[in-house]
């Protein structure tokens, strides 16, 4: 393992990789019920409302979006850990949306979790040894009298002394018990590894020892990772592939040099102005910061159309009316707005008329359609780029 | 500095005058200060030694991990340290009155009025069972003699100040149901209320997301504008210093390690614990493949901290220094060679020429020059000017 060599998963051909998850339009709301006897459900929470994405097999797709976007909603319907409302998970070619939680057992060693706080999502009364061994145990990886000898090569991996199998989490530091966390969900050798904000909980000399070692045992084991943050800048650094989230929707996915360098979407645009970066604060010449006004809406109540014209600049009537499909512009890129382009970019003409098969008030063109691929995990191939959507588009604007 | 400057009697000289003239500008002067808490365990030190000052209308940024002592100091200058169980050292003045060692009147009067602070976490820090407008009219009342209506009205006016929206309306809201950043503003406008000449932020935006977060820190910056205030901003954030500081202390295991300009620090750091948060922190616009450099090792121990240089346990440089000086003795906070007010804290003797030769290279390559080997024109004429600036001041000294 030398200094110098790429972080593995960007290596993988991206065009060519065949994905271990396909999420397609998966919904997960959450009841709000009325107080009293009865506890009818008088509102339904829309935490995730139609996400499609898929992760290849070694590689890994970060989730990036403010509080209460439902990039961690997302994450723990990935692992079961809530019941999908509709939609499909598929691992490996299978749903595994609406497996019983018998069938869902063999499953769960190939996809495992890493959570963000090391000190709730350890058993203090458990010493490490039982942490890590226990779902060596459970799905029988080793035989009994094995279980310690792989818990100490465990522990070797993340970088933990191996002697300190009968310690108890509170002995460990922040950083070692997030290694203890690793340790864990490494034990079953999954093939995807959720990791929900890994780092947010760390100190941020620490912060990028964690990193490095999940890159490394992302290389060693070629585990598929979707990597669930709100830091922009680790995001960008561990994952070749970024999906940010908006309100339960995803707004826009993008290899990460696309994403960061042209954002299309105009929420994307905003959040990474907001980013405080110290290279470019330090040689001087601020940053040109979009200002973004008032808060996120509720989920409980979200605004018609698409998600973010309540507070987009851009907005105009057929937002209201229409939701912009997460249409792709690029070999690797897609987007989910009617007025998608660079900053400083401005066009009249929506440009998702011809998918979507209305006029530029939103209403329905008759004899046009809507495109049957719209809500398809991952990219394809064959695809019309930015220019091409412009002017098929541009027939249909007066109609 | 010491504490006998402020100390004026008749028979002063005139460069001694001159220095008062200069002290007098600083609204904050904290002197020689040590923070020690007793436990079962031992002594903690949680701060030693530890001497700086602000002036109105600018901002000092304080960085360090957890447990580096910079909470534990600012909360030392609104006196909220248990005197049964803290013992406090040195001198803390704020506009004139001493803090250490002060009674508890003095101390309430001090606090909303002349010194206020805004915390990490809104929901905690707001009283749950109490109105948002009853708890700002609460801290106004404390200080000017005014009815509740009166008050009530202050309440709305800053709430409106502060950027919340239909203030007339929220006034009554509970702290629940506002949303993060509403909270965070109105626990801003409530520690604005009295119009306070020092604002302590401690960690004010770690809880938000960036899109607020920015939001904050401009609310932060006209406010500081418009009040001429003088600002702590505690963080452990890099980019929020190098946004909103003037000036910047680094602090380490509860000692200062670092200290100056903000420009100056950021691209000419000469500690080499500043040049690991540099290089261990991903950057939005860094390349993407490069390897995160970790400080290896965890943070001292405060109740045992190690002998020497508080950082030389976890310090890759300490072999470029003759002799085990950095195990047996503590670096002074010593004048960098350029820039002014640039202090550190390192036994180091040509910090300025390994930074510039073997750290930047690594974590900034772009800002090198490839064909000549020298730092990128920015970051040079940064460089001239803080010798330019030096040099002005130390003429001015003279006159």
């Amino acid at each position: 393992m030398t200094e110098t060599q790429p972080h593995a998963a960007s290596r993988i051909d991206w065009a060519t990789a065949e994905s271990i998850l396909e999420v397609v339009n998966l919904k997960k709301y959450f009841p709000v019920k009325s107080s009293g006897v009865l506890r009818r459900t008088i509102a339904q929470v829309q935490a995730v409302d139609g996400v499609s994405f898929s992760v290849p097999r070694g590689g890994s797709l970060g989730l990036v979006g403010e509080s209460g976007c439902g990039k961690s909603t997302t994450g723990r319907l990935i692992t079961r850990l809530y019941e999908p409302t509709a939609g499909e998970i598929r691992f490996e070619g299978k749903d595994i949306a609406a497996l019983s939680r018998k069938e869902m057992l063999p499953l769960r060693s190939e996809i495992q979790m890493i959570f963000q706080d090391p000190y709730s999502s350890l058993n203090p009364r458990h010493t490490v040894g039982t942490i890590v061994g226990t779902p060596l145990q459970v799905h029988k990886m080793v035989p009994e009298k094995k279980v310690l000898d792989r818990v100490r090569e465990l522990l070797e991996v993340v970088g933990l002394n191996p002697e300190h199998y009968n310690r108890y989490p509170n002995e460990f530091s922040g950083g070692q018990r997030q290694r203890i966390g690793i340790a864990r969900a490494l034990a079953l050798q999954p093939k995807l590894l959720v990791a929900d904000e890994p780092v947010s909980a760390l100190d941020v000399s620490i912060q990028a020892q964690v990193v490095n070692l999940l890159q490394d045992v992302q290389r060693e084991f070629n585990i598929a990772f979707l990597f669930i943050a709100h830091d922009l800048a680790v995001v960008r650094h561990f994952c070749p592939e970024v999906a940010v989230m908006y309100l339960g929707k995803i707004v826009e996915v993008a290899d990460r040099e696309t994403l960061y360098s042209q954002p299309h979407h105009p929420y994307t645009q905003a959040l990474l102005s907001a980013v405080p970066d110290v290279k470019q604060a330090a040689v001087g010449g601020r940053r040109d910061r979009i200002r973004l006004e008032g808060d996120v809406p509720s989920p409980v109540n979200p605004p018609s159309g698409c998600r973010f014209r309540t507070r987009c600049w851009k907005a105009q009537d057929i937002c209201a009316k229409q939701e912009p499909p997460l249409l792709q512009i690029g070999p690797r890129h897609k987007v989910a707005c009617h007025f998608a382009g660079q900053r400083g970019s401005t066009g009249n003409v929506p440009i998702t008329l011809d998918v979507l098969g209305v006029n530029s008030h939103g209403d329905p063109v008759p004899g046009a359609t809507r495109a049957s691929n719209l809500e398809d995990p991952g990219y394809s191939p064959a695809f019309s780029d930015l220019e091409t959507h412009k002017r098929r588009s541009e027939k249909l604007a007066d109609r | 500095m010491t504490s006998e400057r402020f100390l004026s009697t008749p028979a002063q000289s005139t460069s001694d005058r001159a220095a008062d003239i200069a002290a007098a500008d600083n609204f904050l002067v904290v002197d020689h200060l040590s923070v020690r808490f007793p436990t079962h365990d031992g002594l903690v030190q949680a701060v030693t030694d530890l001497s700086f000052s602000v002036k109105r209308g600018e901002t000092l940024g304080i960085v360090g991990e957890s447990g580096s002592g910079k909470s534990v100091s600012s909360m030392a200058v609104l006196g909220l340290h248990d005197a049964k169980s803290t013992r406090l050292e040195g001198s803390i003045r704020v506009g004139g009155q001493e803090v250490v060692g002060a009674d508890e009147s003095t101390l309430r009067k001090l606090r909303g009025k002349e010194v206020a602070m805004i915390f990490q976490d809104p929901l905690t820090a707001l009283h749950p069972f109490y109105s948002v407008g009853r708890q700002i009219a609460e801290a106004y009342r404390i200080h000017h003699k005014v009815s509740k209506g009166e008050a009530r009205k202050r309440a709305i006016e800053m709430l409106d100040r502060v950027g919340i929206p239909q203030a007339k309306n929220r006034v009554d809201d509970f702290p629940h149901q506002f949303s993060g950043g509403m909270r965070q503003r109105a626990m801003i406008a409530m520690s604005l209320v009295n119009d306070p000449k020092l604002l302590i932020a401690d960690e004010p935006t770690t809880a938000l997301d960036v899109t607020v977060q920015a939001q904050i820190l401009d609310l932060l910056q006209d406010l500081q504008r418009e009040f001429n205030s003088a600002i702590i901003m505690i963080t452990h954030d890099l980019g929020v210093i190098a946004e909103l500081a003037d000036e910047v202390l680094v602090m380490y295991g509860g000692r200062a390690v670092e200290t100056g300009a903000t420009k100056q620090i950021l691209t000419h750091p000469e500690m080499p614990y500043t040049w690991g948060l540099l290089s261990s922190v991903p950057e939005v616009s860094a390349d993407e493949d490069a390897r995160l450099i970790p400080i290896p090792g965890n943070p001292p121990s405060l109740l045992n901290p190690p002998s020497g240089c508080p950082f030389n346990p976890r310090c890759t440089h300490k072999d470029k220094v003759p002799g085990d000086l950095c195990v047996t003795t503590l670096p002074e906070l010593l004048p960098a060679r350029v820039g002014p007010s640039h202090r550190r804290r390192c036994h180091l003797p040509d910090p300025e020429v390994i930074y510039l030769t073997e750290v930047l290279p690594e974590i900034a390559p772009d800002l090198i020059d490839p064909t000549t080997g020298e730092p990128i024109a920015a970051l040079q004429e940064i460089a001239a000017a803080s010798e330019a600036e030096a040099n002005a001041d130390s003429r001015g000294d003279q006159r």
